[in-house]
């Protein structure tokens, strides 16, 4: 029976969800490819004044709405899905998706008004939205509603685990609920930040009721959340590859236990990071980024694990269908199935992610890439391939179970996953490389008069030229993703033969060999907080101590 | 808890290797001395570097190149699209000797790199951003801001200009 048949409502929320996720995508990976034309003096078809815009356009579509959005479709699936139990409360169902999808209207109106002139709005502030550069109202509203309606979903899927846990009170906390409810304690834990930082500040700012604001304070709070959003989009791959990835494979996940641990360790280690974005930030003592980079190390931790399983996983599943040798196995491996190929794609790409992570974790190392084009060449592996291709790809096989049609165009989706691969190796090793040669990121122009970049390996005139293609061969790969998903749905028919297998096989070692004192979820969640307050506390009482609105003023407005 | 023989392995390696890269970064600071942008440079109220106010401060001076007994002190001021001075006349200064950058904002956030080296700091209103270099050899290097001030980000830049030590002229006094 499909997941549509058994929980009706639950499968209408997680559709309504992946659809605006999708949407988003369409328009964000439009955006992305008029940057790389426009950057590499390529096709020009906007000012470079607008050039802002439209960066600010993908940055918050992809980086906010894709991800919130595809995240809260694909967590309602897993939640319910594990559980078995539907979600309790309708109303909350509602309230959380039309807060959310209001609060993105809004932004996304803000956004694209800039494009206009007599529009008197715009957000051009990019994604990191450091004041004072200042974006009309109500795109901090839109993005703040996003934020608070994204913590509604959370409430749903706990009061989904509430009532499981009435009619299970011994049993194990089933292992993609276990995921889903650690990965939504960290995102309270971390999205408290920027919503401090929109609501307390840049809101009364935007409205004229404060005169200003705290540059450094407003900044520290972005990046207490800005790093850990960035494992609130890289664990529901997370979750892909532990749960679903084994099967796909042909086989089953190794070990539930340490599963558990990968999750409760990004729960303690993803909050207390975000220095490691400041660490070339004026205001802060060297000892505060000290203490950020040794956690960010300790965070490679869960990531090598999960590489591990990743590999280990599609190994096994090959060798259970029978594969030899060394490395013969990965030929026996379905390359053939959209499904397996864009999530094993994604999995591999998030390795060379993860070496490029290595280099901005490093304080002193840092300094050669800080703001180069090497970071977004780093986070295009990460969450533009980890999770992207990962949530793509994954709905190829999860679609169907929550529509009840067969998938179409079946042979466009097969080539897809490698379009987007092919796209992305060129574009970012090419930006990677160019960041060591010091192009900066963020400009709308190539070439400056007074700075001559020199690249360390090859040209600058080829880097250009992959940047070019490699951005083209990704829209080509959104597009063909975005038919497929819209044929499914347009012309697909309700069919009780899916060709989908839904089911997920027992891991070979179960939750009950490990210790039980993993699914204590209140424990975790306090040591997580104690660890928050060890990085964040002094700093920000010193930064708060020194005047809230600038430094040298008094704490409250005059 | 049961965890294959492999897993522990490769959970022991991951760990030597975190541990390893930790210790190559404590061995930057502490053996060749590489120096984090920190909070010495001091706070300072945008408003009175955007009134040209530099009588005022007490850690920061008229924009410029001063040659002092401790070592050369450059103070610039970047704003919306320029580095003064920078942009419309090179910071000149000499090799071989520890150059001190004091640089600070009046209106935005703004970058300060010298392309494809790693001298590189952020430079936020209200912050003074301080950071020694020691330039090898005379040459030319690019100043770049990198962090995104408005739409004509990308028309913010400068120059360096690295002399031997005999030409350098000692600045403004």
């Amino acid at each position: 029976m499909a997941f549509v048949d058994r929980y009706p409502a639950a499968a209408r929320t997680a559709r309504i969800c992946l659809w605006i996720a999708f949407a988003a995508f369409g328009v964000g990976a439009l955006f992305g490819l008029i940057q790389a034309l426009h950057r590499t003096n390529t096709l020009r078809i906007i000012p470079s004044a607008d050039y802002y815009t439209i960066l600010t356009g993908h940055g918050v579509l992809l980086g906010l709405v894709f991800t919130t959005f595809g995240i809260a479709g694909l967590f309602h699936w897993a939640n319910t899905r594990s559980l078995g139990v539907a979600p309790t409360n309708e109303r909350l169902t509602q309230g959380w998706l039309w807060t959310m999808t209001i609060g993105t209207v809004l932004a996304a109106a803000t956004i694209l008004a800039g494009l206009f002139d007599w529009i008197p709005a715009s957000a051009d502030v990019l994604y990191t939205f450091y004041a004072p550069l200042e974006a009309h109202p109500l795109f901090y509203i839109g993005a703040a509603l996003l934020i608070v309606g994204s913590w509604g979903a959370g409430l749903d899927w706990f009061l989904q685990y509430r009532e499981w846990r009435e009619s299970n009170p011994d049993a194990r906390i089933p292992l993609q609920s276990f995921m889903v409810l650690t990965t939504m304690l960290m995102w309270y834990l971390c999205s408290l930040g920027v919503a401090i930082e929109v609501v307390v500040f840049l809101i009364p700012w935007s409205l004229g009721l404060i005169s200003q604001v705290d540059p450094l304070l407003t900044r520290t709070l972005f990046w207490y959340f800005g790093h850990p959003v960035v494992y609130f989009w890289l664990l529901p791959a997370y979750l892909v590859w532990y749960t679903v990835l084994p099967k796909l494979s042909g086989g089953r996940l190794f070990s539930d236990p340490l599963a558990r641990v990968t999750f409760v360790l990004f729960l303690l280690l993803s909050t207390p990071v975000g220095f490691h974005h400041q660490y070339t930030d004026p205001g802060i003592a060297s000892g505060y980024k000290l203490v950020a980079m040794t956690n960010t190390f300790f965070l490679l931790l869960p990531s090598l694990l999960t590489l591990f399983t990743v590999v280990a996983s599609m190994e096994h599943g090959a060798r259970q269908q029978g594969a030899g040798g060394r490395l013969a196995w990965l030929t026996n491996l379905p390359w053939e199935r959209p499904e397996f190929s864009g999530v094993a794609l994604a999995g591999i790409m998030f390795a060379a992610g993860g070496f490029s992570g290595m280099i901005n974790a490093g304080m002193n190392i840092n300094y050669l890439i800080h703001n180069t084009i090497w970071v977004p060449g780093h986070f295009h592996l990460t969450v533009g391939t980890a999770y992207a291709l990962t949530l793509m790809a994954i709905s190829y096989w999860l679609i169907p179970q929550l529509t009840g049609k067969r998938l179409q165009f079946r042979g466009l989706a097969a080539i897809q996953p490698f379009v987007w691969f092919v796209g992305m190796v060129l574009m970012s090793n090419a930006m990677h490389r160019g960041g060591l040669a010091g192009i900066p990121r963020r400009t709308a122009e190539p070439q400056y008069e007074q700075v001559s970049f020199d690249a360390v390996v090859g040209t600058v005139g080829e880097m250009r030229i992959q940047i070019a293609i490699g951005g083209t061969l990704l829209f080509l790969g959104a597009v063909m993703f975005l038919a497929v998903m819209f044929g499914t749905w347009a012309l697909g028919k309700p069919d009780s033969q899916l060709r989908v297998n839904g089911s997920i096989p027992e891991p070979l070692s179960g939750a009950e060999e490990s210790p039980r004192v993993l699914d204590n979820l209140v424990l975790w969640t306090a040591i997580a907080v104690a660890l928050v307050l060890l990085a964040y506390g002094v700093p920000l009482y010193d930064m708060v101590a020194d005047g809230i609105h600038f430094p040298g003023s008094a704490p409250f407005p005059e | 808890m049961h965890v294959h023989r492999f897993e522990r392995l490769w959970f022991g390696a991951s760990l030597v290797l975190i541990v390893a890269f930790i210790g190559t970064i404590v061995y930057g600071a502490v053996g060749p001395g590489v120096a984090m942008v920190d909070d010495s440079g001091g706070t300072v109220e945008p408003s009175v570097i955007a009134d040209g106010n530099y009588d005022q401060v007490d850690n920061f001076r008229e924009p410029g190149v001063y040659d002092t007994d401790d070592g050369v002190e450059v103070y610039v001021v970047a704003r919306q699209y320029l580095f003064q001075p920078g942009t419309s006349e090179a910071i000149e200064v000499p090799a071989g000797e520890p150059v001190t950058f004091h640089v600070t904002s009046p209106d935005v956030t703004h970058g300060f790199n010298l392309a494809g080296t790693n001298v590189n700091s952020m430079v936020i209103p209200g912050q003074i951003a301080e950071f020694t270099v020691t330039f090898d050899e005379p040459g030319e290097h690019g100043i770049v801001c990198h962090e995104y001030c408005g739409d004509g980000h990308h028309t913010m830049e400068g120059q360096v200009v690295v002399v031997e030590e005999s030409q350098f002229d000692g600045g403004d006094s």
